[in-house]
Order: C-alpha cells, then sequence, then structure tokens
C-alpha cells in the first residue's frame, strides 16, 4: 500500500513498521526547538530528572524571540534562565541577542531544518518546517523535556488530507492569501489532528516564503503538520544552508488520504480574516469600511525578505495614514540587513513606518504594539483571537502583505491594486 | 478515580489566549496563573472556580498556541477535569503530558448547563449530570495515554519505565 510523505517520514524515524493512522508510536526527533516562553518549563522538567547531559544538546535549538529584546524584569529572568542553561550545556544551537530572529524564520534560514527531517517544536508554529518537506508539529514544554532527555517523542499517527491547488492566482495573492481562504473554506478545526499535504501546480510556482506563510498556518486549522512536498525550488533554497545530509520524500501514487480537495485559485482574491477567528476569511473586496489604528508587518508567518519586498513595492513614495502606526518587524537578522541593503528599510522609514527589532512580540500581544481598548490593527501575523495584540475589547484582522501595506496607506482595509502604481 | 463539581460552561475553539493571555506569560508559576485563568473568556472564572469543578466546552478547546501554561493554570485553579466535544491536537496532548485529565464527549458537551453537578469516573470515562440525572459516556482513550495518566504524566513516565 502506498504512503504519504508524513507516513515516510513517520516510518524513517520509528522502529515501529506498518502503522495506521490513530496508532501511537515513538519516533527519534531530529530537531527539538523552544523558546523564551516555553523552555523554561521544558528546562525545569529536565532539572528535575536529575540527568547530567542531554540525549542529543547539538539536536536542541532554544530562540529567545517571544518577549525579546526583554520587555520587563520577569521575562528578563525567563530569558537568563534559558541563556544560563544554554551556557551551562555548551548549546551550539543558542540563538540570543543580536543573533537571534522570529524562530520559524530564522532556522530554515539557518539550515536548522531540512527535507525529511522529524522536527517538535514547543511552539504551535513549528509546522511552517512542512514547507521544506519535512513532518514539523508543535508540541508542549513537557515533550520538549522528554526529547531533551531521550532524544525520542510520542506522535499519534495522523491521517492525511490532501489539498490541491490548481488554475491562474489573481494579481497580489499570496501564499498568505492561499492559506487564509483554505482555512475559511475547512475552518478552525478542518484538519483536526490530521496532516495538510499542500500540493498542485500553484504550489510548485510559489517561493519557499509563500510556502512557508502557507504551512504556519496549518495550526489554524487544527492541522498537525503542513507539508510540501521538497521540489528544485526546495533544494535551491536548502543548497546553500544544509550542513548534514538530507532526505526528499514523496507522497506514492496509490497513497491512502483521508480526502482530496481540489481547489481553483482562479477566483480567489486577497484575503482578510475577521476577528476573532482565522476561519473568519473573506475576499478584500469585501471588507467594507473597516478604520484602522495599527499595522503589523512581520512574524513567523510574513517577516520574511519577500514580504517586505511586496511590502516596500506598495509603500515607496507614499505615506503612512494620518492616525495610524505602522510597525514592521523583519523577522530576522540576516532579512534586517538584506532589507537595509535593498532600499527597503528607507522605504519605509520615508513612509512614516516603525522599523523595529526581528521580535514575535506584537503578534502574541507581549509588547511592542499593544492595542487599547477598542482599536483595530491589521496584521500579517496569524491569530486573531480575542485580546490577542492586547486589550481584550481590541481587533485584529489578519491578512498578506499587500493588503497590510495599501491599508497602511490608506488607514482603511484597502486591496493593493487600489494603491499600488 | 472520581471527580466531582460544579460544571462551568464554554462555547466552540475555546483558545489558548483565552485560557491564559499571553501577557501573563513571564511566568510559569502556576500560583500566579490561576488568577488569570479563561480570564478574556469569562473574567469572573477565577474568582468564583472551586476546587473540584469541571470546564466544559464545544469543539476544539484549547486551538491556537502550544503553551502548556493554559493546562497548568486550568489545573492550578482547582479544575479536576475538563469535558469537550474535541480538543486541539497540542492541548490534548499536553493534558495528557502533564496530568490533566480530559475527556471528549459530544452529547456531555451539548446537555449539560453552567452550574450543573457532574460526577465524572475517571476510569471509566462515564459522566453523571447529578442535576439532571443525565448520563453520559466519554470516548475511550488509548492505551498509551492511559499509561501516561496512571504514570502521573510523560516524565514520570520516563522516569518510571525508562523510556517514552
Amino acid at each position: 500500500m502506498g504512503m504519504t510523505i508524513a507516513e515516510k517520514i513517520l516510518a524513517a524515524h520509528s522502529q515501529t513498521k506498518g502503522f495506521q493512522p490513530g496508532d501511537i508510536i515513538k519516533v527519534d526527533v531530529d530537531v527539538a526547538l523552544a523558546n523564551d516562553i516555553t523552555a523554561p518549563i521544558a528546562i525545569q522538567e529536565f532539572r528535575k530528572a536529575g540527568v547530567p547531559s542531554m540525549a542529543h544538546a547539538d539536536r536542541v535549538v532554544f530562540v529567545l524571540d517571544h518577549f525579546t529584546p526583554t520587555k520587563d524584569i520577569a521575562s528578563a529572568n525567563q530569558c537568563k534562565y534559558v541563556r544560563d542553561f544554554a551556557l551551562e550545556h555548551g548549546m551550539e544551537h543558542f540563538f540570543d541577542g543580536g543573533e537571534a530572529g522570529v524562530e520559524h524564520a530564522l532556522l530554515p534560514e539557518k539550515g536548522l531544518v531540512l527535507p525529511g527531517d522529524l522536527v517538535i517544536g514547543a511552539d504551535s508554529h513549528t509546522c511552517t518546517y512542512g514547507a521544506l518537506g519535512a513532518f514539523a508539529t508543535g508540541v508542549g514544554s513537557t515533550d520538549l523535556a522528554a526529547a531533551m532527555l531521550t532524544g525520542q517523542a510520542w506522535i499519534k499517527v495522523p491521517a492525511t488530507m490532501r489539498f490541491v491547488f490548481t488554475g491562474t492566482l489573481r494579481p497580489w495573492v499570496g501564499g498568505k492569501d492561499l492559506v487564509l481562504y483554505l482555512i475559511g473554506r475547512i475552518g478552525v478545526d478542518g484538519a483536526l489532528y490530521k496532516v495538510m499535504e499542500i500540493a498542485g501546480p500553484v504550489i510548485s510556482a510559489l517561493s519557499m516564503a509563500d510556502r512557508m506563510s502557507m504551512s504556519n498556518m496549518a495550526i489554524e486549522a487544527g492541522g498537525k503538520a503542513g507539508i510540501i512536498a521538497a521540489d528544485d525550488t526546495t533544494k535551491a533554497y536548502v543548497k546553500p544552508r544544509a550542513a548534514r545530509p538530507y532526505t526528499i520524500y514523496t507522497s506514492d501514487q496509490d497513497a491512502v488520504y483521508d480526502s482530496v480537495t481540489t481547489l481553483d485559485c482562479g477566483d480567489i482574491e486577497p484575503q482578510v480574516a475577521f476577528p476573532h477567528l482565522p476561519e473568519n476569511a473573506r475576499p478584500v473586496g469585501e471588507a467594507g469600511d473597516v478604520k484602522i489604528d495599527q499595522v503589523v508587518i512581520g512574524s513567523c508567518t510574513n517577516g520574511r525578505i519577500e514580504d517586505l519586498r511586496t511590502a516596500a513595492g506598495i509603500m515607496k513614495g507614499k505615506r503612512v495614514a494620518r492616525g495610524l502606526r505602522c510597525l514592521i518587524l523583519p523577522a530576522t537578522p540576516a532579512v534586517f540587513r538584506q532589507a537595509v541593503k535593498e532600499g527597503i528599510i528607507d522605504i519605509f522609514l520615508e513612509a512614516g513606518a516603525i522599523v523595529g527589532p526581528p521580535t514575535c512580540g506584537p503578534c502574541l500581544g507581549g509588547h511592542m504594539g499593544i492595542l487599547a481598548r477598542g482599536e483595530k490593527a491589521l496584521a500579517t501575523t496569524n491569530r486573531n483571537f480575542v485580546g490577542r495584540m492586547g486589550d481584550p475589547a481590541s481587533e485584529v484582522y489578519l491578512c498578506g502583505p499587500a493588503v497590510a501595506a495599501a491599508s497602511a496607506v490608506t488607514g482603511v482595509i484597502t486591496a493593493p491594486q487600489e494603491v499600488a502604481r | 478515580m472520581t471527580f466531582r463539581g460544579r460544571a462551568h460552561k464554554f462555547g466552540n475553539d475555546v483558545d489558548t489566549d483565552a485560557i491564559i493571555p499571553a501577557r501573563y506569560l513571564s511566568t510559569s508559576d502556576p500560583e500566579v496563573l490561576k488568577n488569570h485563568c479563561m480570564e478574556d473568556a469569562d473574567p469572573e472564572f477565577p474568582g468564583k472556580v472551586q476546587p473540584g469543578d469541571v470546564i466544559v466546552a464545544g469543539k476544539n478547546f484549547g486551538c491556537g498556541s502550544s503553551r502548556e501554561h493554559a493546562p497548568i493554570a486550568i489545573k492550578a485553579s482547582g479544575v479536576s477535569c475538563v469535558i469537550a466535544s474535541s480538543f486541539a491536537r497540542i492541548f490534548f496532548r499536553n493534558s495528557f503530558n502533564m496530568g490533566l485529565p480530559i475527556f471528549e464527549s459530544d452529547e456531555a458537551a451539548d446537555a449539560v448547563s453552567s452550574g450543573d453537578t457532574l460526577e465524572v469516573d475517571a476510569d471509566t470515562g462515564t459522566i453523571r449530570d447529578l442535576t439532571t440525572g443525565k448520563l453520559f459516556q466519554a470516548r475511550p482513550i488509548p492505551a498509551f495515554m492511559q499509561e501516561l495518566i496512571v504514570d502521573g504524566g510523560l516524565m514520570e513516565h520516563i522516569r518510571k519505565r525508562g523510556s517514552i
């Protein structure tokens, strides 16, 4: 019987053969990731076990990216706790200060996650690495502690739903719009406990940045992973970055799927997800008159150089609307530096935007752009739950970088073609 | 083991930001987190929850972040168990890993009202609504996850058995 990519990666990392969806298997983990919010609990649990060293310290990655640069004394203490552990254990893959970036942009950029890998991360958006053809899934801090201790994790084998994107993309439609549209179709639990395999000619033509935006949001449909088969685009991305061998898996022709859905992209407009769930996606043309107080361009979903180029292309020579705050947070130091080189940061500053350091900050209402009661934000981030970016009576609308940039100029939710020359 | 307490009813898609908002994540101290448990879904919850009480919710409970602070906050607030139509998958595994009993039952999620007194038999998954007299059966829990509960969570499981 044929196998899906997910099943092949699980089989390659497990002693159990012939497993079925629903079975619980033990797997060896290639990469185990945590951040300044989730690592402290993992470290506490690891320390309680009383073992002097990690099973595979070289496979553990800590990134201080959520409440950094530290926002208060408590977050500084949390970061210090993680930093002290990382230094004590001589961790090779510890990212702090000017080396830190938003983890799910940073790890692929550094070549730390590769096709065919089995990755667990104590961060729900770990599913981003599915865009490289890896099985990557978010777990909790205790799972991380267990992986630090044993090098393994337990996985309930998921069934796979396949989504095939066909047709021709309309102008200004990117990976973010496709995934918001998909979540709008299937709902925030439409792929609960399942792997989403994202495929089709439209996906094959997407950049790695667009693919990562899509895999990133698999969790917003409840998915365990959002996998895109590695191809020439993936190989070109990985080649200058990989420091170890990797394996490319593809699904068999006779692989068994939970469901197969074909989506024609010809009718998909740039999307906006209304409060308070990512499934409330609608075409930007049907957004109505929504006045916004803050635009955020950044995050693990859309803080890559391609996203900044798209936004800058729209904002060039224009001004941010009066009374609106536009925050731009390049996701990693390398993205920031590249944006400086290309003159993109100048474009943002001339437009009156605020450019900040790489951090998750505002996406989760941590710091650097917290909303007041009644305020509305339009963000290229991934969640618009109640209180996500600040006061419980504030609102978050989600979109891609083109809609965000156009709306920053007009002050209301706006289709890119209305602003772009 | 049997749990007994009053039901606190919530709707569908209760997310981890509602269970414990990120503005409180600069600590993982259960005693601090419990004061803000469910705050953005029901600001009065931290003040009214009593030891043994049960959270009852619709589909996809715990969606969103992987933060273990969510089940920690619920457990620390004295809640004995959570019953929902379904759980988001990271919350689902976190609960077993750190020892918060959870049960899936569409019928109970639908029929139980806030304030009802519930009795839950953790071994059989039987849920009894003592206020209405109705009886519900939760979906079975896979054998491995029952082991995790018996052992007292994933880390204790590893300590006792030498591996996952």
